[in-house]
């Protein structure tokens, strides 16, 4: 088997920068001093690999996978799909997505969340799955709901979903947020504009997807996730074209 | 225009938030939902090797503890070899080389036990030193830090690594070398990560 090809240069101009003053977080906790730049090795170009095992079936079904028996939690049911892919549109088929979210009415289920508005004692508000072969994905859930946070006085987060994504490589690790389509919040928001390009933002935006919909049932929201893509083949250390 | 590229962009990243342990820890968010969490166990019981464990701290620009803080590790097993389907090799069964790592939430104090990876082939025929790679996320950092963890006992090894030589700040070089002790019978490395400041850890863009 040929060794893995190492990945194209991220643009550091279309991911957000380190500092973003209007996001006062990343003030303190932004590094000062330029990154430095590292050609791949096979510390970069390989990652971790996750199978079947690693999960449950259920673990997709943020209506059912904390719900009491016969219950659901509140809230608009949704499904978001789509496919991972990479910058050569290959499809990223059997890795690992991860997702959480605050409920809808805008509250995590976590001990450090102090906002006024309820637990849902039927939503956990965390799912994983596996890409199939042709790179796609799905998630059951519900709409979360937006909420204020600390940074100016009157900050209010978009509803979003958090996405997480592996790839093939660990320097293709991803951590980003899902939007919905249609949200006044989105173009309010500094922790969306720490990304500095419109066009980039919108690649944040899950479309409306009526013909994906269930009728009567659930709606549905597509979200094509994009992962750095790689050189075709890596021979002896010398780059091979594509 | 006659020619089109075609590529696709790379997703932007967004900062991963203070509730990462949701979706990535659920037990220390406070609550059980998976049957298996991922990341726990880095090396596995059948993996050879001296068995080690880092701990460290993510410090801020004034100073202070990142309390919220995610690190994930990604390393090759005591024989230099990455778990990866594409990699040449074999390691043991049960060893992944990945973790994840969350901070105790008062103290911002994080740690995780491991086998002591082993030298590599780096680029152009020069061998690595062994090391661990870091991926950091919290709050406040828009895309994930990548750093490398190298060991203090390594002297020899670490002047050589192309990586570490190609930091042109030699002070600089200092915050990738984890500083060995022993402990109740353990070998602890202490590795704290500095965000700024004089002592800001060298990041790298893999």
């Amino acid at each position: 088997m040929p060794k893995p090809g190492e990945f194209y240069q991220r643009d550091r101009n279309w991911q957000p920068p380190a500092l973003v003053p209007d996001y006062k977080t990343s003030v303190a906790r932004s590094p000062k001093y330029s990154l430095i730049s590292l050609e791949n090795s096979a510390s970069e170009i390989t990652g971790p690999v996750f199978g079947h095992d690693d999960i449950d079936a259920i673990d997709n079904d943020l209506i059912l996978n904390f719900a009491q028996d016969g219950q659901a939690p509140i809230g608009e049911r949704i499904i978001v799909h789509g496919r991972v892919l990479d910058e050569n549109a290959r499809p990223v088929p059997n890795t690992l997505v991860e997702i959480w979210q605050a409920n809808a009415g805008g509250r995590y289920r976590h001990k450090k969340d102090t906002y006024l508005a309820p637990v849902d004692p039927n939503f956990g508000g965390c799912g994983r799955t596996l890409t199939d072969d042709d790179g796609y994905y799905f998630f059951r859930t519900i709409k979360p709901g937006a909420y204020p946070w600390r940074n100016w006085v009157n900050n209010w987060r978009p509803a979003h979903i958090h996405v997480s994504v592996f790839g093939t490589g660990f320097a293709q690790r991803l951590i980003t947020q899902l939007y919905f389509e249609g949200d006044p919040l989105i173009a309010k928001c500094p922790i969306v504009n720490t990304v500095p390009d419109p066009e980039a933002i919108q690649q944040l935006v899950a479309l409306l997807d009526m013909n994906a919909s269930i009728p009567l049932d659930t709606i549905a929201y597509k979200f094509d996730i994009v992962l750095r893509g790689r050189r075709s083949t890596l021979f002896e250390n010398r780059l091979e074209g594509n | 225009m006659v020619h089109k590229l075609n590529y696709l962009k790379e997703t932007p990243s967004q900062t991963a938030g203070p509730y990462v342990h949701i979706g990535l820890a659920p037990g220390a968010a406070g609550f059980g939902i998976y049957d298996q969490e991922l990341g726990w166990d880095i090396a596995g019981p059948n993996a050879t090797g001296e068995r080690i464990r880092v701990e460290g701290l993510v410090m801020d620009g004034t100073g202070s503890p990142v309390k919220d803080v995610m690190l994930e590790t990604w390393q090759a097993n005591a024989a230099g070899v990455y778990a990866h389907p594409e990699h040449p090799g074999e390691t043991e069964d049960g060893f992944r080389g990945w973790g994840r790592v969350i901070t105790d939430f008062d103290s911002g104090e994080w740690g995780f036990d491991t086998v002591k990876p082993g030298a590599m082939m780096g680029r152009n025929g020069q061998m690595m030193a062994p090391h661990i790679n870091l991926w950091i996320v919290a709050r406040g950092i828009n895309i994930g830090l990548n750093t490398r963890i190298y060991f203090s006992d390594e002297e020899t090894a670490n002047a050589a690594d192309p990586v570490i030589s190609l930091i042109e700040w030699e002070r600089r070089r200092q915050t990738l070398i984890a500083t060995r002790s022993e402990q109740d019978g353990k070998v602890v490395y202490r590795f704290d990560i500095n965000l700024q400041g004089q002592d800001e850890t060298v990041f790298f863009d893999i």
